[in-house]
């Protein structure tokens, strides 16, 4: 493999990494606040219907982000509802919001632009463009050696979600780690009891980190619908959702961990986009087996065999004030 | 104390979440611009206006039995097993297998083959889920929920690489020897005298799933390891001390749960496909978390709710026939039905117990 192969595979592990590592983040939130979200799919996926078609119709690429986020925290509302207030079960909660929004986005998607479940091809305006770092080597120019390819061809040429995405890693950490509102939100997934006795309330946290998903799960919809492709196609998500909540587990609910693992799942599915079939001499790696690793690698890291993935405490269980 | 009279618990609770659900999906209807009315109409006149279209409802019920109960039975044992999708296609795996390799002289040999080989492929794709739940603590939704993108891998895998005839761009397995075909339903109620058509799916695995359902209400209610199961989903720790074992039941339960998932590949598989596919499922895994939810997790209820699915399903696909109203309608029919009746059961729960203290003193 030549450098400039190994380039582009770098390449395109960030731009998949990214929508990964957005949707990493908010289901950290939600976790990290003692509400399990196995919904980031479906926010996703109807945040992606929603940029698009609010782009298409607006011809305005932040139109589309607005409706994206907006879409998400709809959603976000109605697993904040079922699980916070109405103390149900947050998997279910979860389950039905994924349906929810791979059959209301097909729906509506037909009815609108009649084009069986997709939105029309955003054209420039509507879509993002890729921003050219300063000093950036446009592409085709060859040898810059190792660091100024990886510079050129690997870091700059993104669009700017790309950028907001890893900027949010440092964020969430600091927020999580270094306010008051992170401590607090750390609390009241380990134990939500303490808080509310130091006069804090449990429901105001818990929808505050659930909205945050619903931001992040716009942003990852937003990027998957404008920046990564150029238009909306049902099912677009294709699973990225999950991968996402395999990656949070993967990083043991962390944001620099997520970082890594989202690359990590990012750079599984470049390489199996570009090779299918790996010969490694001795045998051939079928391609399935390696879309399916992130999937197997998760299972490992929850069996515990290697280091031991403990979920927050208070996570999945409804907060009951009184009893 | 039950603040619910039991029969508005199991008919009244369900059936308003479902009238809610359909009015929001009434809303959408006319949202988009078509008469909802007319489309119920549509759906109902498809799917029990003939007995073709009663044959494919029936058809469809039989999967979401199946997964319905498998979903139920981890239930009881307050396991939530969302694996169903991925065991069922392993089970499609295990009939394919039975059909291709092994030479039965006869279709009903051929269909015990396929059960015993589908239960234990579905079985054995719940058992490490299982055994890392009882064992090592791994939480039973994120790795069911795995198991089941490892499952589509692995059958993609199989099906392009191993399965697949030579020449054939499908990926899918090749068809099963036409003897193995199994009995449709049209025919068997021929037999009685019972005119039906026989141009749909609808076969014999429907009385399977029936005989299974009762199998499955006697297993919970009247052996002991039903107690067991039970007793350990309502109160772990006191099934603790009753000296009922947490590693076994979670592993029976999921065995169970499993191989009963399997079995609809029976149905799909051996009866409706004649050979293995890629998306044999379709689906009907995540449906029987609907189907076990609506039915409150009895399995009459289930046969019921599974009833009612299948006719939404076919309903829905003639929608997509005689309207210009895509069949996902369907799909966020029963998105809603799980939120009302699963995750938002106190929304509808708790102003109905307030109005039986008010008006229904008579307890």
């Amino acid at each position: 493999m030549d450098l400039a192969s190994f380039l582009q595979i770098l390449d395109s592990t960030i731009r998949l990494a990214t929508p990964l590592l957005f949707a990493c983040l908010a289901g950290l939130f939600s976790e990290r606040a003692g509400v399990f979200d196995i919904g980031l799919e479906g926010k996703m996926l109807v945040a992606a219907f929603a940029a698009a078609a609010a782009s298409y119709a607006t011809g305005s690429v932040w139109m589309g982000v607005l409706a994206g986020i907006g879409a998400a925290l709809m959603f976000a509302a109605i697993h904040g509802l079922a699980s916070i207030t109405f103390r149900g079960n947050q998997l279910i909660s979860g389950v039905a919001v994924n349906f929810l929004a791979s059959g209301l986005t097909v729906v509506l998607g037909t009815s609108w632009f009649k084009l069986g479940g997709q939105t029309p091809a955003l054209v420039d305006g509507m879509r993002f463009s890729d921003i050219t770092l300063p000093f950036a080597a446009p592409s085709g120019q060859g040898d810059l050696g190792l660091l100024g390819g990886i510079y050129s061809h690997v870091l700059s040429g993104h669009s700017i979600l790309v950028y907001v995405a890893l900027a949010c890693v440092p964020l969430t950490w600091w927020v999580l780690y270094r306010t008051r509102f992170g401590l607090r939100l750390r609390a009241v997934g380990e134990n939500p009891a303490a808080v509310d006795t130091a006069g804090v309330s449990v429901t105001g946290l818990r929808y505050a980190a659930v909205g945050i998903t619903g931001v992040l799960c716009g942003l990852a919809g937003a990027y998957m619908s404008m920046g990564l492709s150029a238009g909306f196609l049902r099912e677009m998500t294709a699973g990225r959702g999950y991968i996402a909540l395999a990656a949070l587990i993967f990083a043991k609910w962390r944001p620099w961990y997520a970082l890594m693992a989202c690359l990590l799942f990012g750079l599984l599915d470049a390489v199996a986009i570009r090779f299918q079939n790996i010969d490694i001499g001795v045998f051939v790696i079928p391609v399935q087996f390696t879309q399916a690793l992130p999937y197997i690698l998760t299972v490992i890291i929850l069996a515990g065999f290697v280091g031991k993935a403990i979920p927050p405490r208070a996570g999945g269980e409804a907060y009951v004030k009184e009893r | 104390m039950d603040k619910l009279p039991r029969w508005a618990d199991v008919v009244l609770v369900p059936l308003i979440c479902l009238i809610i659900a359909f009015v929001f999906c009434g809303i959408l209807i006319a949202a988009i611009g078509q008469s909802p009315l007319h489309a119920i109409w549509i759906m109902i006149d498809g799917a029990f206006g003939s007995t073709n279209g009663l044959g494919y409802t029936l058809y469809y019920a039989t999967n979401f039995i199946f997964t319905g109960l498998a979903v139920s039975i981890a239930f009881q044992a307050s396991l939530f097993n969302i694996g169903g999708e991925g065991q069922a296609t392993l089970g499609g795996l295990g009939v394919a297998l039975s059909c291709l390799l092994i030479p039965w002289p006869h279709w009903s040999l051929a269909l015990i083959g396929s059960l015993a080989a589908g239960a234990a492929f579905g079985a054995a794709w719940g058992f490490l889920p299982a055994w890392l739940q009882a064992k090592r603590g791994s939480h039973i939704v994120i790795t069911t929920m795995m198991f089941n993108f490892i499952a589509y891998a692995l059958m993609n895998y199989v099906l392009v690489n191993l399965l697949r005839p030579m020449g054939s761009m499908d990926p899918a397995s090749a068809r099963f020897d036409k003897a193995y075909n199994l009995p449709k339903l049209g025919d068997i109620l021929g037999l009685v005298g019972i005119p039906f058509s026989s141009k749909n799916p609808a076969n014999i695995t429907f009385l399977i799933a029936i005989a299974l359902a009762i199998g499955v209400w006697a297993l919970l209610w009247h052996t002991r390891l039903g107690y067991a199961l039970r007793a350990f989903g309502k109160q772990e720790k006191a099934a603790l001390y009753a000296g009922i074992d947490p590693v076994k039941i979670t592993i029976y339960a999921l065995l169970l749960s499993g191989g009963i998932s399997g079995l609809m590949a029976v149905n799909a598989v051996q009866g409706a496909a004649h050979r293995l596919v890629l998306n044999s499922v379709e689906g009907a895994g995540f449906i029987g978390i609907a189907v076990a939810l609506m039915g409150r997790n009895h399995p009459f209820g289930i046969v019921v709710a599974s009833v009612l699915f299948g006719f939404l399903y076919e309903g829905g696909s003639q929608l997509a026939m005689g309207t210009t109203i895509p069949r996902e309608v369907i799909t966020v029919l029963q998105a809603l039905v799980i939120l009302f009746t699963g995750a938002l059961p106190y929304m509808v729960q708790k102003p109905l117990e307030h109005l039986f203290a008010k008006f229904g003193g008579a307890k």
